[in-house]
């Protein structure tokens, strides 16, 4: 069995205009020491995915369906108490900002030896060297005053190695990391995601990467999600998706990588924006943006307007788009008849 | 010399290069103030050692010496510095000693205020939803009735049901308790405003994910950062708080004229003021000025210095 095992997760919001799905038919795996992408827009539900997996989304949300299973234990419905046992101890989190994550009033051996004590019946000493240790693995010169001081006297780079070291604290068998770079400097960008690399194939950790970054996916994780509009449309090994790209979207987004670009001219882009969560166009969230929607005939396809693309597999991919399953089916076909 | 103690300032190295300290340098009104303030303090606290007499001890009151001016004034004894009032008691120990109660049931109230306050703004301000509303409903309540009318109220029916002989000797509990469950409202909104500020950061977010318990993220990572306000505030109600009781002991429902604060003392002096015995009431009246007038300067400098778009009380 899987160590994190997420099936049709449906994530809502209660809000006055009325409930908003943020989260639908989200299913994926994750095994011991794997490392898996889910990359996505802004406002794709990245970020709640991630914080649904413990259980902390803010309110007005809520879980409201599907199941996340860790080790056996269904997470959404466990209690606070069992709940907190895991965080932090069992699967912790980076976030994006490192400036903000840590709070400024607490000296960084402070917060470390809270995390700590809260899972663990320690001495302050035992406590203090295992933050020491932690402090070296993720290579902060002078550990021992670096204990001492507050987050205002490190650099942001330093602070985020801060807190992959909380991260890593408790050697947890997942870390969730919501874009752990995107706030930091490009030439440490690539240092510290090595690094996070690094130590999560040392002490065998999975990894849940969440980024927009698709060169950082390609290069870390061995398997991806991509997200729209709260859904997963594709989904598979990283390779396949990165050099075979299937759903249009997926297309899109490696299309409009700088590197993809001609030099001299603009950059690809996908036209339009993410729809509202609120207002999602009918059928295919994707389909008043793709440019597949017509078929050879040069009339658009109905069903990408009137109905919710279902999976299929194309490879060892796993697919939601109209237009993908047209072209298995024509090929199956012309299998047959051959 | 090992590296961690030549890298880290020292506690008042850290203090001397601060921005409070840089500033409280450079603001005249402040320094003068907090003299002032602590002057104040300290003379109320030496009280029992710097009084040439015991105003409490009937034994060494002389009731023939009564009504004696200040030493400035002709007819005064030099026995009586500040001269003496209606029952012969020297005014500048009752001073002393009225400025030490003041101070203990103005700090006590404070205390007690900034306890509820606190208490029910971080509760309101981090668990939300129910609880904050009646909490907050609760507050607003409280704040319709005036400080002094719920002093009066409690105060009145206190004397009634036990008696004025209690309400003496339990005067200053009861001033401490009646003032600081009058004010904390003042704290609650305050204090809430600030949390739900805070709440929303990712460093509680932070808290959370690594499995902190809710009290503790709300007592060791959110109260620390409300805190600059709630200081702010705390020069403000204490000010209040020695003034509601001056008034309140003025009113008669204070502290009792045998055991005088400085707003006792003014009312007791009050009688006299027509027959020209003036200094019994100005003298402490001047002092409860300059008392609350050094803290009000000094929480005017502390809010500019700590948070400039704070509430001003």
């Amino acid at each position: 069995m899987a160590l994190l095992e997420v099936t049709n997760l449906d994530v809502r919001f209660g809000l006055r205009q009325g409930e908003v799905r943020a989260l639908r038919d989200v299913n994926f795996t994750l095994e011991r020491s794997e490392r898996l992408g889910i990359v996505g827009e802004s406002g794709a539900g990245k970020s709640v995915a991630a914080f649904s997996l413990l259980n902390l989304i803010a309110k007005p949300g809520f879980i409201a369906g599907g199941s996340i299973n860790f080790e056996g234990k269904t997470l959404n419905t466990m209690s606070e108490r069992g709940l907190r046992k895991v965080r932090g101890n069992r699967i912790s989190m980076i976030f994006q900002d490192p400036m903000m994550t840590l709070n400024p009033v607490l000296s960084i051996g402070e917060q470390m030896v809270e995390c700590l004590k809260a899972h663990r019946r320690i001495s302050g000493k035992e406590a203090r060297a295992i933050c020491l240790d932690k402090l070296r693995q993720v290579q902060i010169p002078s550990p021992e005053t670096r204990l001492d001081q507050y987050p205002h006297e490190l650099s942001g780079g330093m602070r985020q190695r801060v807190i992959i070291a909380i991260a890593l604290l408790l050697d947890p068998d997942i870390i969730i990391a919501d874009e752990p770079t995107t706030a930091l400097d490009v030439t440490i960008q690539a240092e510290i995601m090595a690094l996070l690399l690094e130590l999560c194939e040392q002490h065998n950790v999975g990894l849940i990467l969440i980024t927009h970054d698709l060169g950082v996916v390609s290069q870390v994780t061995q398997r991806m999600l991509v997200m729209y509009a709260g859904r997963v449309i594709e989904q598979g090994p990283t390779r396949e998706i990165i050099n075979d790209p299937q759903h249009p979207y997926t297309q899109g987004l490696i299309n409009a990588l700088p590197q993809m670009a001609t030099p001299g001219e603009k950059l690809n882009q996908i036209r339009g924006s993410m729809p509202s969560l609120s207002n999602l166009p009918s059928g295919c969230a994707f389909h008043p943006r793709c440019n597949f929607i017509n078929r050879a005939d040069g009339k658009p396809r109905p069903a990408c307007t009137e109905q919710v693309p279902g999976f299929v597999e194309s490879g060892n991919c796993r697919v939601a788009c109209h237009m993908v399953a047209e072209m298995i089916e024509d090929r199956r076909l012309k299998e047959e008849t051959s | 010399m090992n590296a961690s103690s030549s890298a880290l300032p020292s506690r008042w190295e850290r203090f001397r290069d601060s921005y409070l300290f840089y500033s409280f340098k450079r603001d005249m009104v402040a320094q003068v103030s907090l003299v002032v303030f602590i002057a104040l303090v300290a003379v109320a606290v030496l009280a029992p050692w710097l009084s040439p007499m015991n105003p409490y001890d009937l034994a060494q009151i002389d009731i023939l010496a009564s009504e004696l001016p200040p030493f400035w004034v002709e007819g005064s004894d030099a026995q009586y510095l500040l001269g003496t009032d209606a029952q012969g008691r020297d005014m500048l120990s009752t001073i002393l000693y009225g400025a030490r109660v003041s101070l203990i049931i103005g700090f006590g109230a404070v205390a007690l205020q900034a306890l509820i306050g606190v208490c029910f703004g971080l509760l309101a301000g981090y668990l939300g939803g129910r609880i904050d509303a009646f909490l907050m409903r609760l507050a607003d309540i409280q704040l319709s009735f005036s400080t002094l009318m719920v002093a009066i109220i409690v105060g009145a029916l206190v004397k009634a049901i036990f008696g004025g002989e209690t309400f003496s000797a339990y005067a200053v509990p009861l001033l401490v308790l009646i003032i600081g469950l009058a004010e904390w409202p003042q704290y609650a909104r305050t204090v809430r405003a600030s949390v739900l500020a805070e709440k929303n950061k990712e460093y509680v977010d932070a808290a959370r994910v690594m499995g902190l318990r809710s009290k503790r993220i709300m007592f060791r990572h959110v109260l620390p950062n409300t805190l600059s306000p709630i200081f702010v505030i705390s020069t403000v109600q204490i000010a209040n708080a020695i003034i509601s009781e001056a008034a309140l002991s003025f009113l008669g429902l204070g502290m009792p004229e045998t055991h005088p604060s400085l707003g006792s003392l003014i009312k007791s002096g009050f009688d006299y003021i027509q027959s020209g015995s003036w200094w019994i009431t100005l003298i402490p009246g001047a002092l409860l000025v300059v008392l609350v007038l050094s803290i009000n300067l000094l929480g005017d400098w502390l809010r500019d210095v700590m948070n400039p778009r704070l509430y001003k009380g």
